[in-house]
């Protein structure tokens, strides 16, 4: 059977799927913020864990710029944001949560079909972690599509770059430049979406993109 | 002489579920009552309701069948069946060539279906509303119990609970997400099977939050006095399900002396003490949700039941 390790490994990526859901399920945009906080931290222990078990000690810087940055930056950042905007009451109608949550599945499937046969000769380790990594990528687009509200895209644009994150520690030998890189180019598009958002309140009173679609000239 | 023992303790464990039924929903009335801080009933006080039903005279209904008359035998015969099966103490029962998984699910299918028919036998609207809304939630908590069954079978190799039961007590498990996705999404099974609170409330008998206790509304006397001891019968059966799939410790094998076997029996009855307050504790803890909000926190059961047969499949493939 399957070592210590790997199954450790199997446990923390396998509950980033399950907080991807729990991100998609989550119609309360100030919880929905909180379960985005719990995804950061799954994801730093995920690649924590990797670090320990690729022996590859640059990989714990990552998952500190996860913890850090991630989990608590972003999420406090946020937080006062929606505050600030005075939504942080709001529930969001969200299209059919059964049907998104069918379709979330069919996209896990999709990805581990896809990453399991690409992938068959690879380490197991990183097979089944960029497996994951693409399932959370997926799910990541699935939530910007699915959502209305511009705060809970960038959650869902937040939450795929996690599943980038943890699909480049899998892979062995990223070099640490380029994690840094990544997440500082998440960083300034943070900020930019940030600054997007209150440009985009001041013209409409309201975050719900449905009014920029009117303002060109009424939706499809 | 083998087969005398292991006939006697197929026979025990058969007495023993019947006879631990009531005494389960006592103590799961007496600990909510408690964390109410009200005193609560005393412990035997759903055997003393079922004696008093017993002796009373059934009153049928004029546009009753034969099919409501018959009804409460087949329920309680199904899930004494089902609930039988399962191992509570020892595994490697004499029936347990039977206890498949599947056919325990198939078991309380059946008893739910007659439970739905005799609903709409005598042609009340209470009863008609009671039996569209559970065969409704039944037709979201059997397809979310499969995925729990398929999950489990992947992992231990066999849909027969005592293979399972031996397997899960091994070490050869390891450590797995997709378990401890299947345990929630059980639970959660388990609390729409039971009609307990979040999805329906036992206790009352309000119009608009009824299951459970509109299908029933119609009978009386001892009809009645089976159909709550099959109830009765079917939280026991979850409970020890869960024990046994989940925190098999303790379950005893075939060929165990008598002292492991009171071991095992003492085991059993601190997990199902264990689960009644846990379940006594959650209910009083949370509101109780409307009646269409049910399939969302079903479709979450069979979310996460999908998920972990996915996760089963990529630890599988690797």
């Amino acid at each position: 059977m399957h070592s210590l390790t790997f199954d450790i490994a199997h446990l923390l990526a396998g509950s980033l799927v399950l907080v991807s859901f729990m991100l998609l399920y989550q119609d309360r945009l100030y919880a929905l913020l909180n379960v985005y906080a719990l995804h950061a931290l799954v994801l730093a222990l995920s690649v924590a864990w990797q670090a320990y078990a690729q022996d590859a000690p640059h990989l714990y810087v990552t998952a500190a710029i996860a913890l850090v940055f991630k989990a608590i930056i972003i999420t406090v950042v946020l937080h006062r944001m929606i505050v600030k905007l005075g939504m942080h009451r709001e529930i969001e109608t969200v299209v059919g949560i059964g049907p998104t949550m069918l379709l979330g599945m069919t996209l896990v499937a999709l990805a581990m079909v896809v990453m399991l046969r690409v992938t068959a000769e690879a380490d197991p380790l990183a097979r089944e972690d960029l497996a994951f990594a693409l399932a959370v990528v997926l799910l990541g687009l699935l939530m910007m599509v699915t959502r209305r509200n511009a705060v809970s895209q960038v959650v869902g644009f937040m939450s795929l770059e996690n599943g980038l994150v943890l699909a480049a520690t899998g892979a062995k030998g990223m070099p640490l430049v380029v994690e840094i890189s990544v997440a500082f180019s998440v960083l300034i598009a943070f900020i930019v979406i940030g600054i997007f958002l209150f440009r985009i309140r001041e013209r409409f009173d309201t975050v719900d993109l449905d009014a920029l679609d009117r303002s060109r000239g009424g939706g499809l | 002489m083998a087969l005398i023992l292991d006939l006697a303790v197929q026979g025990t464990q058969m007495v023993l579920v019947l006879l631990l039924a009531p005494l389960l929903i006592g103590f799961l009335r007496k600990m909510k009552a408690r964390l109410l801080r009200r005193q609560g009933p005393p412990l035997i006080q759903p055997y003393r309701e079922l004696a008093r039903l017993l002796r009373k005279d059934v009153v049928l209904a004029t546009s009753a069948s034969w099919l409501f008359r018959a009804a409460p035998y087949v329920i309680f015969a199904a899930t004494w069946v089902a609930a039988s099966l399962v191992p509570t103490f020892r595994t490697g029962l004499l029936f347990s060539w039977s206890a498949d998984l599947i056919a325990i699910i198939g078991l309380l299918g059946l008893a739910r279906f007659f439970l739905a028919l005799a609903g709409l036998d005598v042609g009340t609207s209470f009863g008609g509303i009671g039996s569209s809304r559970e065969v409704m939630i039944a037709s979201l908590a059997e397809p979310a119990m499969l995925m729990i069954v398929f999950t489990l079978a992947l992992v231990a190799g066999s849909t027969q609970l005592s293979t399972m039961a031996g397997f899960l007590v091994s070490s050869e498990v390891g450590l797995r997400v997709s378990l401890g996705l299947a345990l929630i999404a059980l639970i959660m099974v388990a609390i729409a099977e039971n009609a307990r609170i979040p999805v329906d409330n036992p206790a009352t008998h309000l119009e608009l939050t009824m299951v459970h206790e509109a299908m029933v509304l119609e009978y009386s006397g001892r009809h009645l006095a089976l159909i709550e001891l099959a109830a009765a019968l079917k939280l026991l059966l979850y409970i020890s399900l869960i024990a046994c799939l989940f925190v098999p410790w303790g379950l005893t094998h075939r060929g165990a002396s008598l002292a492991v076997l009171a071991i095992g029996l003492l085991a059993y009855l601190v997990k199902l003490a264990v689960g009644g307050f846990l379940l006594a504790f959650f209910e009083t803890s949370i509101a109780k949700m409307r009646v269409f909000r049910v399939p969302e926190f079903l479709g979450a059961a069979l979310m996460l039941g999908l998920l972990a047969t996915l996760l089963m499949f990529v630890s599988r493939s690797l």
